[in-house]
């Protein structure tokens, strides 16, 4: 269970991104926060994963914080290491040992159709094709908590598309908590069972919709899906 | 490949053949013996390889290597600390303020310090390019995005993790971009330190063989020099592109 209490954060700068922002993620659930643009959505992210501390109040994870994987905006692979490089990185700083981290890495490889391009160099992938791989390293590390932020954002449509249903039948296949943060209405409750609505800056909590048809594939061709689009869609507080 | 990189070497064979040409014609032209003709100062080349030419040039070569290498080992850490804020504010405004003063002119002091040997050589060397690498170590550090520390981060890393996976490998690039260009001016630092109070080097020929007039044997020193420098420069340049492969694809 992820609980987030009273959560505020103000950057040294004296930018205020959050204000008391509450929330409760129940374990296995599926979880899309929205807002508009500039709301503290990565900062929320980023507290949730640990790499900053909020000014004001507390998350509970409830699980190792090794547990928790984290895929960027833009992918946030190193341009500078191969795609087997980029995958096996987190599993070496986990102390595995170099022959089990192989059959990890190549069996991911394996999965997710890129063991022709272990020895390229992301710049050399598609946009496709390195998000897959940005998949890849945070599974890798077999997480309990999958954070995201706006992992889909640079995507053409179609590529985008595909991509969800791939996250959809990770999220299925892995029991694991998926947390993804976007600013898509559409991939927002194509994904989400909840959906939490936060407002312009200082961001906090506007609503928390539930969304219990999401997880099936074809959900976006159905009535339900643009009902609730179009609820979502009244739901966010205008960007100012 | 990045566009300017020349892929064949029939194009620096052609280069090289356009420039020896010119120089064949400037000499037929100006036909005096200050300008020899390449011809000529090959031969005088060969004869100085034959003498003790080669010796020079190891000479130089090993106070140039020294030299950068001496530079490098500190510049190349501490422009990368500059990533940490406090490191930087201290650091930054002394580079700012000794980077655009001529070092040169340190030669009294640091011969008065470290004798006429080779060390004071190899020390002004060092002080020359350690500012060059410095600057562009720091502000590569500095421009490094934040993102990648915070993706290495979320894998777990510790601060040892950051700078071997992240921030040195980013810099990496521009750190072997400067060394070669500190090539070319640890040879220029490298004729002035020689031309005076040694008799060994290839600034030691320089001067020794215009003192007597010696004009192939001038050229062919001057020659020898920039050997040594095109050789550095070239093995700097295969270091970057075995150690940086990413950046030529």
């Amino acid at each position: 269970m992820i609980e987030a209490k009273n959560l505020s954060m103000v950057y040294p700068d004296g930018t205020e991104a959050l204000r008391d922002v509450n929330f409760v993620i129940q374990d296995g659930a599926s979880c899309s926060i929205i807002g508009p643009s500039g709301c503290g959505k990565t900062t929320l992210l980023f507290i949730l994963a640990g790499i900053l501390k909020p000014t004001e109040g507390v998350v509970q994870l409830g699980v190792q914080p090794r547990e928790v994987a984290l895929i960027l905006q833009n992918y946030g692979l190193f341009p500078w290491k191969t795609i087997y490089e980029n995958i096996d990185l987190g599993l070496q700083m986990r102390g595995i040992p170099r022959s089990e981290r192989k059959r990890i890495v190549l069996s991911l490889l394996d999965r997710l159709g890129l063991r022709s391009f272990a020895n390229h160099y992301p710049d050399q992938l598609s946009g496709g094709m390195q998000q897959r791989v940005g998949f890849a390293r945070a599974l890798a590390l077999k997480p309990r908590i999958l954070l995201m932020d706006e992992p889909l954002s640079s995507l053409d449509a179609l590529t985008r598309e595909a991509l969800q249903n791939f996250l959809l039948r990770l999220w299925k296949d892995n029991g694991m908590t998926m947390v993804l943060v976007t600013h898509s209405i559409e991939e927002a409750v194509f994904l989400g069972k909840e959906i939490i609505v936060l407002s312009p800056r200082p961001g906090h909590v506007v609503n928390i919709i539930e969304n219990l048809n999401a997880g099936d594939a074809n959900y976006r061709t159905k009535e339900a899906f643009f009902s609730k689009c179009r609820e979502v869609r009244q739901n966010i507080p205008p960007a100012i | 490949m990045p566009r300017g990189q020349a892929e064949h070497p029939t194009s620096y064979i052609i280069a090289a053949l356009l420039l020896i040409g010119l120089w064949y014609l400037a000499s037929f032209m100006l036909d005096s013996p200050e300008l020899p003709t390449p011809l000529s100062v090959f031969y005088a080349f060969i004869a100085g390889i034959r003498a003790d030419l080669g010796y020079h040039i190891l000479i130089s070569a090993f106070r140039v290597v020294y030299g950068i290498a001496l530079a490098g080992s500190f510049a190349v850490p501490l422009g990368l600390l500059c990533y940490i804020n406090r490191v930087d504010k201290f650091i930054a405004p002394v580079i700012y303020l000794l980077y655009p003063i001529p070092h040169i002119v340190l030669l009294p002091l640091i011969i008065l310090m470290f004798g006429i040997g080779d060390l004071s050589k190899i020390v002004l060397i060092a002080i020359i390019v350690f500012f060059q690498i410095l600057v562009t170590t720091r502000d590569a550090a500095r421009n490094l995005s934040v993102n990648y520390i915070y993706s290495l981060l979320s894998l777990g890393a510790t601060t040892k993790d950051v700078y071997r996976h992240v921030i040195l490998p980013a810099c990496l690039p521009k750190i072997l971009t400067a060394i070669r260009i500190s090539v070319g001016t640890s040879i220029a630092v490298l004729f002035f330190v020689e031309s005076f109070a040694t008799e060994k080097g290839l600034g030691y020929m320089i001067m020794y063989a215009w003192s007597k007039m010696d004009y192939p044997a001038l050229y062919a020193s001057i020659v020898a020099m920039a050997l040594l420098g095109l050789f550095l420069y070239l093995i700097v340049e295969c270091v970057e592109k075995k150690l940086c492969a990413w950046v030529y694809i």
